[in-house]
């Protein structure tokens, strides 16, 4: 997937390196290798290919990931911004 | 044929025609008021009782299912009913395959399962495809843990793991799975294709196993849905575009607002053809990195095609406000299918919607304005 490429520095995706425990379990789940386990510590070697799908925050055992996770979808970002976040769906039931 | 005197339900003849040959013809599951999967092979008697034992191959009528889905017919009803099923000679030692009740991700596992033996947990994920249905929330751990329990599931099998799609993990915590249910989350592979040889590896997957792709054939399947979903825009803009290019000095003109108004169709559809089909097709031979940039860029192709056409039908002025219009529309449309690719980040499309929209309302105003005086200064 490193030829696709999208907007960059925009991610909110934020690891902290004192609170991980270098399980790899970001490194394994994640689809976009954002995650590499060097010294034991996961590190982000590629914050621009992150989607911010959640996967890794949600399956982090010490919680040292967060990220605001999401659909990057721009008919459900319109009706997030009409109806709400809570009410917003993409119209096309897939996601 | 004479008719026997007998009272037996169906007619015994001798004829190979139905029902006297066998205990185990799928007919024989049927119930009243039940109609039988045809993806069913037989059933499975078990502790918990009879399990759906599926074919792991596809048959004509899945292949119509999946062509008429792909076109968005009926895709929102596409579902199985959630629950346990089983292929192959499953037993306590085999393992649990974790999937969603879309139809579709439903037929890619089980026509990989060829002399594979297992058990499959189906999760109600309303009809939608796993990563999805993670992203939503209905692929989730409770849900894991729901079907878990009502399937018996812990009865059937002596280990206490769970085999899930990776991409679910966006939805479910194998930490919480764990101490919700007792079961042990092995995250699979993100494709189905690879699930064989992720259990011939003895449940691991290869680093190329975990990462997705979004080759040509992968973005290809996705542009008939992509136009179908257009039909709830198309619904009003055909008749506005119409009603605008009748506008004329004489107020309003019929056979202007019909000659115009095909000229201005053609230019909707080439930016329906730069923005919907161009662009995931050619998406990563493209420039630029926001969508609508790319999208800018094949609808400035197809509306320098659709200026110089028009031209002399149109004037001037006339096939200017149509490149304008094409360009617009493309580039819109691109910005919209970022919702259908498997890498753009929803801070990146907020983004990239929050600086490309105002700018695409402002052009299509221009091209409109330039329209309605292409009317007057023919």
């Amino acid at each position: 997937m490193k030829d696709f490429r999208y907007l960059p520095d925009v991610s909110t995706l934020k690891l902290d390196e004192m609170a991980c425990i270098g399980c790899g379990i970001c490194e394994m789940l994640c689809p976009h290798a954002v995650f590499e386990i060097r010294d034991r510590k996961a590190r982000i070697v590629d914050a621009d290919g992150c989607m911010e799908c959640g996967a890794c925050a949600n399956n982090c055992p010490s919680s040292a990931i967060s990220v605001t996770p999401g659909v990057g979808c721009a008919t459900y970002i319109i009706q997030s911004w009409i109806k709400g976040k809570e009410n917003a769906s993409c119209g096309c039931d897939c996601c | 044929m004479k008719k026997t005197m007998n009272i037996q339900p169906f007619p015994m003849e001798s004829e190979p025609c139905c029902c006297s040959a066998a205990a185990h013809t799928p007919d024989s599951y049927e119930r009243p008021g039940y109609a039988l999967c045809s993806f069913v092979e037989n059933f499975e008697s078990t502790a918990v009782g009879m399990i759906p034992h599926v074919k792991t191959y596809l048959e004509r009528s899945d292949h119509i299912g999946t062509i008429l889905t792909r076109a968005d017919i009926g895709r929102s009803r596409y579902k199985i009913s959630a629950g346990l099923y089983c292929v192959g000679k499953p037993d306590s030692q085999s393992p649990v395959l974790v999937t969603a009740n879309y139809k579709l991700t439903f037929d890619m596992l089980r026509k990989e399962l060829q002399e594979i033996s297992a058990w499959i947990l189906v999760l109600d994920t309303r009809g939608i495809n796993v990563w999805c249905a993670a992203g939503k929330g209905t692929f989730s751990s409770e849900e894991v843990c729901r079907q878990v329990k009502s399937s018996g599931i812990a009865t059937l099998v002596s280990h206490r793991e769970l085999i899930l799609p990776q991409l679910s993990a966006t939805g479910v915590s194998a930490i919480k799975v764990k101490k919700d249910c007792g079961f042990k989350v092995i995250w699979g592979p993100v494709y189905t294709k690879d699930i064989r040889r992720f259990l011939d590896a003895g449940m691991t997957a290869e680093p190329l196993m975990r990462q997705v792709t979004f080759s040509l054939a992968e973005r290809l399947v996705l542009i008939p849905v992509e136009i179908v979903l257009l039909r709830k825009y198309l619904g009003w803009l055909v008749p506005a575009i119409f009603i605008l290019s009748g506008i004329s000095p004489n107020i309003f003109s019929i056979s202007m607002a019909w000659s115009k108004g095909l000229i201005a169709l053609v230019a909707l559809l080439a930016g329906i053809l730069a923005g919907a089909v161009m662009t995931p097709a050619l998406l990563p031979w493209i420039p630029g990195l926001a969508f609508s940039v790319k999208g800018t860029l094949t609808g400035l192709f197809f509306g320098i095609w659709v200026m110089a056409e028009s031209w002399r039908n149109v004037g001037g002025v006339g096939a200017l406000a149509l490149l304008v219009f094409t360009t617009a529309i493309s580039s819109y449309l691109a910005m919209n299918f970022t919702g259908s690719t498997p890498f753009t980040s929803p801070s990146g499309v907020e983004k990239e919607m929050r600086k490309a929209m105002p700018f695409q309302a402002g052009v299509v105003i221009f091209a409109l304005i330039l329209w309605i005086i292409s009317g007057f200064v023919r």
